[in-house]
């Protein structure tokens, strides 16, 4: 972590107002365009063949039928995409293998889940295109599969992969399995603790993949010209990821690719890798027209997200004053077909919100015959914080302690050692905790069937790479073209930092995404790192263009740039010839421009650091129908330290936002597979994630302790408001019910199951 | 590719007809918020569909003998914004606002609801305690069936392929009698029931229970008319012990399936609940009305 | 099989188009008249982002058939404003950053405004169970539910 820098208090004009978003309108009046949005002559669509197996030896694909239908214009198998090295690249928190990311894009040797693609083609209608994928025969040899965490790490299991060896163990295993990796974090000496330790508490727990749920289905059009250059417009997190992994997987020069951000409709995590991008780029090549794939719901359920499921136990050692000696965790998360799961992640937050002097935290990556799992909001935090934040709850009450006071008494503060190695950097965690402790509902009496329940949760936040470049207009107004895809509002929180910085009005800045050829390499919209990073980045060249104002200013003046200072949106004449001349307004000074050195305009990059972690605090309030099982939300309240709110409005939204999916996680969202390996709920009626009427308003508090090392002291706030729910509403049961449910979703039948065990004994 | 016709016929007889000479799978479209999804996803390939939303008849509600007779093709939020017949029919009223999101209400038709034949299908318990009766027209005219004779199974039906559901009469309630009509789903809306129970009851002027008529969703083959269930409330006061049993019959008669909705456990025991709750509905309106 | 030719009134002009059997109300707004406004989320009347009305009442265009349309007014997103001045309930949403992505955004306020349009001054609870066909994954639906209930008050009160 970077040194602290401390930015002057200052009084702030802009930030913190609640404008309406410079991309609004469009978006109200329908005309925003989103992925599945674009049009080019001569269009073709694209549709992708999947699998109907959950595992399988491809023995043969024969497209020549396909190829041979009027309209087909061409017919791709992973034959042509070219081979990608065997090679784990980039940290390892987050590390990338082509030779599994092509294998996802198109199945190679085999099918590894019901819905991975293994062909595709182009058409001149949809209806042509599907007819054709009709006609692909493929030639299957189908395999034994393995859906369930325990059992594909079972000696026994089917093999996705017969020479993977365990990567993290010394000496490494001799025999193949599904585990991908072990990793392992310790602090102090957990078996002393544990031995030192009043009360001991453990339990084990489970949860389900979940899906990101965005309601926009991947989508993307691609233009393939024959002298080797395209284009891709899509809806991403990230178009310069975009562009990095569809060069590599297609084959082509990172040069020759240029990638538009287009509206993105959703995406909390799902859309920072590429599906169907790489493959319009080749049917276009090999058609000689453009082409748009859009996934339908079905294959964004089977063949895009979700989110590791798991199998945990955790293992606390308290004192009866409420001091926890002694924190164990063991996290086994499903990657899905290909290794790599956020459970690097989960072993690092579980028990980060906490000060504990002996730790250790194991995690196994696994891989089973499900979809290959991409980030979701916080990815593997929340997770990990089930298991964790259900244990602390357990530990509290064999106490006998309130929970905030519990957690209060062991919160991590600056100087904190992490189980990974840093020192908590930040403060914000404990103001969070009092500040829901204060909520006037915490004390609310409860009626008959009902609870109530506390969780915290942690996520790292991120930094990270950004561009951006500014440019002056001639009457005053400002471009702002910057890189990061705007999901929730970040072209608002940018425009706000701009206009503070620049010192003129927010409807005087236009922020736009720009292109991969438009603006520097910008990492994706994820870690909640955008209004803290790419607003850096924008506010660094906003100074920049302070900057050369006062040159201009200076030249106007005929004086030194030295005797030139900016002032609330003014070059003031300062130094010994302060006063001698009226300020010069940014406008004024923009129509000076061709008189004073022409265009003005100026570009900042940088590899954002200093971040401050993320942390929210919960409670709510449920009641729990005896005879159904049925957990009705009646009151929901989340906490979470914002740093500084920017746009309050889109703040608040991105806490209610996290609430409510981590509502659904909790309560109804699985994935349900039959004997057969199918997903048998792939389609919103039946991946129940929660609508208006199932939950109440969620009261947010943002509580604001500014990151001394952001100007405006910006916080990433989209994140760590997920962490928490599935801990605190199984919490709330528990005090509804007495009963602990350590099995995710507590959907009715379980919670019924759970009550009449409980009536029988 | 197979091309699809689609013809909207005018008359009734006109769309036997049409159903009568189609040489493949032929459907009568009329909400098509089933039809279409099965379409999509594969699962039919019609070759002919047959609309029957200009035939006056099939969209018509008209008061009929102090009941109501309605279109099978009618939207559901036709009736639901009815007010005569939700006065007049409050359990069926229950089921029709259940099915789908207010979008999908705007096509969808309880005839639909009845004929897709799906055993949760949240209009057909409601239907079948209510008493109604469906009229279907074939090559050979018109008959008359109660609706628990229409579904055999999941997605099958007593009619012929050459016939069609016309309309649906809710007969006239007598004097101290409701409905009314609860089903369980996880979510509060979009869903599909676990389980569900209508009941339609009648009393007589010292609140004792004369007729009674239970019927359950989702707990078999098809919805089920339950008669023991009923037989437990008549005669009683529909006192604690009346719904005791009626609780009791109702788990009785379920023959459900595990499936990826709920277990068949959890059926079961819902099942009772719910008859229960339904029938407390139905009792307090039944108060209320003379 | 020759396409259906279609003739209809929408966002109050004329309309004319070709379509195929299968092709759905949505496929022709936006793949025939280029009308992506209205979006497609699952093709099967499960989360509401293809809203429009047809005759005045609430659907799913993604479960009608264009040929079905015959004759028919059909409204969608791109009709909502009138000219150059946004509805109450677009204008309401914006202001109360009742949109994060978007994506749902045309739906619900096609959704909203029929619900407006019979019921005036709608409580907050009808106003969830109205909107109950249209998913958000955004925003827990707390600032969609606000900024109706604004845009009902400010549509009594003009």
């Amino acid at each position: 972590m970077a040194d602290t820098v401390l930015y002057p208090e200052r009084e702030l004009k802009v930030v913190g107002t609640q404008p309406v978003r410079p991309d609004g309108v469009p978006k109200v009046t329908g005309l925003a365009q989103y992925g599945a949005d674009f049009t080019l002559p001569g269009m073709l669509w694209g549709r992708i063949l999947r699998s109907p197996h959950a595992h399988a030896r491809i023995r043969a694909i024969n497209t020549k039928k396909a190829e041979a239908l009027p309209g087909v214009k061409a017919v791709i198998t992973a034959a042509d995409l070219p081979e990608q090295k065997f090679d784990y690249v980039g940290p390892e928190r987050v590390a990338i293998n082509f030779w599994h990311m092509t294998r996802n894009i198109l199945a190679r040797e085999k099918v590894l889940y019901e819905g991975h693609a293994l062909a595709a083609v182009a058409a001149t209608s949809k209806s042509i295109a599907e007819e054709a994928l009709k006609l692909i025969e493929v030639d299957y040899e189908v395999l034994p599969h393995v859906i369930d965490v325990d059992e594909a790490m079972q000696p026994d299991a089917p093999l996705l992969f017969e020479d993977m060896i365990t990567r993290g163990v010394q000496p490494p295993p001799t025999k193949p399995s599904n585990v991908s990796k072990r990793i392992e974090f310790k602090l102090g000496d957990v078996d002393k603790g544990f031995a030192a330790a009043d009360e001991i508490v453990e339990a084990s727990y489970k949860t389900k993949p979940v899906h990101q749920g965005y309601i926009e289905p991947h989508a993307c059009l691609a233009r393939f010209d024959t002298d080797g250059q395209a284009e891709v417009w899509s809806s991403s997190q990230g178009h310069f990821v975009v562009r990095t992994f569809t060069s590599r997987l297609v084959g082509m020069k990172v040069g020759d690719l240029r990638c538009h951000a287009a509206e993105i409709g959703g995406a909390f995590g799902g859309k920072t890798v590429v599906y169907v991008e790489p493959i319009a780029v080749v049917l276009s090549k090999k058609s000689g027209h453009p082409v748009k794939i859009m996934m339908s719901r079905e294959e964004v359920f089977k063949a895009s997200g979700p989110t590791s499921g798991a199998s945990m136990t955790i293992k606390l050692g308290v004192m009866r004053d409420g001091r926890i000696v002694a924190a164990e965790g063991i996290f086994k998360y499903q990657a899905g077909a290909f290794p790599t799961s956020p459970v690097m992640n989960g072993c690092m937050c579980s028990f980060a919100p906490y000060d504990i002097a002996n730790v250790r935290t194991i995690g196994y990556d696994v891989v089973c015959n499900r979809p290959k799992t991409v980030a979701y909001r916080a990815p593997g935090s929340p997770i990990s914080a089930f298991a964790a934040e259900s244990t602390m709850d357990l530990a509290a009450r064999r106490i006998g302690m309130d929970p905030i006071e519990f957690r209060l008494k062991n919160i991590a503060r600056p100087g904190s050692q992490t189980v990974w190695g840093a020192k908590l950097a930040h403060a914000g965690f404990a103001e969070t905790l009092h500040a829901l402790q204060k909520h006037p509902g915490y004390k609310a009496p409860l009626g008959k069937n009902q609870g109530r329940g506390v969780a915290a949760g942690y996520w790292f936040n991120g930094g990270g790479e950004s561009s951006a470049t500014v440019h002056v207009n001639e009457d005053g107004t400002v471009v702002v073209a910057e890189g990061s895809p705007d999901i929730g509002g970040s072209r608002a929180s940018i425009a706000l930092m701009a206009a503070e910085t620049l010192g003129i009005p927010y409807e005087n800045v236009r922020p736009i995404v720009a292109d991969t050829n438009s603006v520097g390499y910008t990492q994706a919209t994820g870690g909640s790192r955008v209004t803290y990073a790419t607003g850096m980045t924008v506010i660094n060249a906003c100074n920049k263009v302070i900057d050369e104002m006062c040159v201009r200013a200076a030249k106007l003046w005929k004086v030194e740039r030295a005797d030139v200072i900016w002032e609330d949106g003014h070059a003031r004449p300062a130094g010994k010839r302060a006063g001698e001349f009226e300020p010069l307004s940014f406008k004024a000074i923009a129509a000076k421009r061709t008189a004073t050195g022409g265009p003005i305009t100026a570009s900042a990059a940088m590899n954002a650091e200093g971040q401050a972690p993320g942390f929210s605090a919960q409670f709510c309030d449920v009641e729990v129908d005896p005879d159904t099982g049925y957990v009705k939300i009646l009151r929901y309240v989340a906490a979470q330290d914002v740093g500084r709110a920017i746009h309050p409005g889109y703040c608040e939204g991105q806490i209610h936002g996290g609430v409510v999916q981590g509502i659904g996680w909790a309560l109804n969202e699985e994935y349900i597979y039959d004997r057969n390996g199918r997903m048998e709920n792939p389609g919103f009626l039946d991946y129940r994630i929660p609508v208006a009427s199932d939950v109440p308003m969620i009261e947010a508090i943002m509580v604001e302790v500014p990151n001394p090392n952001h100007p405006y002291g910006v916080k990433g706030v989209a994140e760590a408001n997920i962490v928490p729910p599935t801990a605190t509403i199984a919490n709330a049961v528990h005090s509804a019910t007495g009963l602990r449910l350590t099995d995710l979703p507590m959907s009715p039948p379980k919670v019924l199951a759970a009550l009449d065990s409980a009536r029988k004994r | 590719m197979s091309a699809m016709r689609y013809e909207r016929p005018g008359t009734l007889e006109a769309a036997v007809a049409l159903l009568s000479g189609a040489t493949g799978a032929a459907r009568v479209l009329a909400g098509g918020t089933d039809l279409l999804v099965q379409m999509r996803t594969g699962r039919i390939e019609p070759q002919l569909l047959v609309d029957c939303k200009d035939i006056p008849e099939m969209t018509a509600i008209v008061a009929d003998d102090g009941g109501f007779r309605f279109g099978a093709a009618t939207p559901c939020m036709a009736l639901v914004e009815h007010e005569a017949f939700t006065k007049a029919c409050p359990g069926v009223i229950d089921g029709v606002k259940l099915i789908g999101s207010i979008q999908v209400k705007g096509r969808a038709s309880v005839g639909g609801n009845v004929c897709n034949a799906s055993p949760a299908a949240d209009s057909v318990p409601a239907l079948i305690a209510a008493g109604a009766v469906a009229t279907i027209i074939g090559p050979g005219g018109r008959r008359e069936t109660r609706v628990e004779n229409i579904a055999t199974g999941p997605g099958k039906t007593s009619l012929a392929r050459d016939e069609i559901l016309v309309s649906l009469l809710v007969p006239r309630k007598p004097p101290h009698s409701a409905d009314a009509y609860l089903r369980f789903t996880p979510r509060t809306e979009m869903d599909i029931a676990v389980v569900s129970a209508g009941v339609n009851l009648t009393l007589d002027r010292d609140g004792v229970c004369r007729k009674a008529r239970v019927s359950l969703g989702a707990v078999a083959e098809r919805a089920l008319l339950v008669s023991e269930a009923g037989a437990a409330l008549i005669g009683t006061t529909v006192d604690e012990a009346a719904l005791e049993k009626l609780a009791a019959a109702a788990a009785a008669a379920c023959k459900p399936i595990d499936d990826k909705r709920g277990t068949k456990a959890y059926r079961i025991k819902v099942a009772g609940v719910l008859a229960r709750r339904a029938a407390q509905i139905a009792l307090d309106r039944a108060r209320k009305v003379n | 099989m020759a396409k259906h030719h279609v003739t209809a009134t929408l966002n109050g002009s004329p309309v004319e188009f070709l379509c195929e059997t299968q092709q759905t109300l949505l496929e022709v707004l936006r793949d025939e008249l280029n009308l992506t406004g209205t979006k497609e989320g699952c093709a099967t009347g499960d989360c509401g982002a293809c809203s429009v009305t047809v005759g005045g009442r609430l659907v799913c265009s993604c479960l009608v058939l264009g040929a079905e349309v015959e004759g028919k007014r059909i409204e969608t997103i791109e009709g909502m404003a009138s000219g150059t001045e946004l509805h109450p309930l677009q204008q309401k949403f914006l202001e109360h950053a009742a949109l994060q992505c978007g994506i749902c955004t045309p739906g619900m306020l096609i959704a909203a405004r029929s619900l407006l349009e019979r019921k005036p001054d709608p409580t907050e609870e009808e106003v969830r169970y109205w909107l109950a066909g249209n998913l958000c994954r955004c925003t827990g639906y707390n600032k969609i539910v606000d900024a109706v209930l604004a845009a009902a008050g400010e549509m009594r009160r003009a």
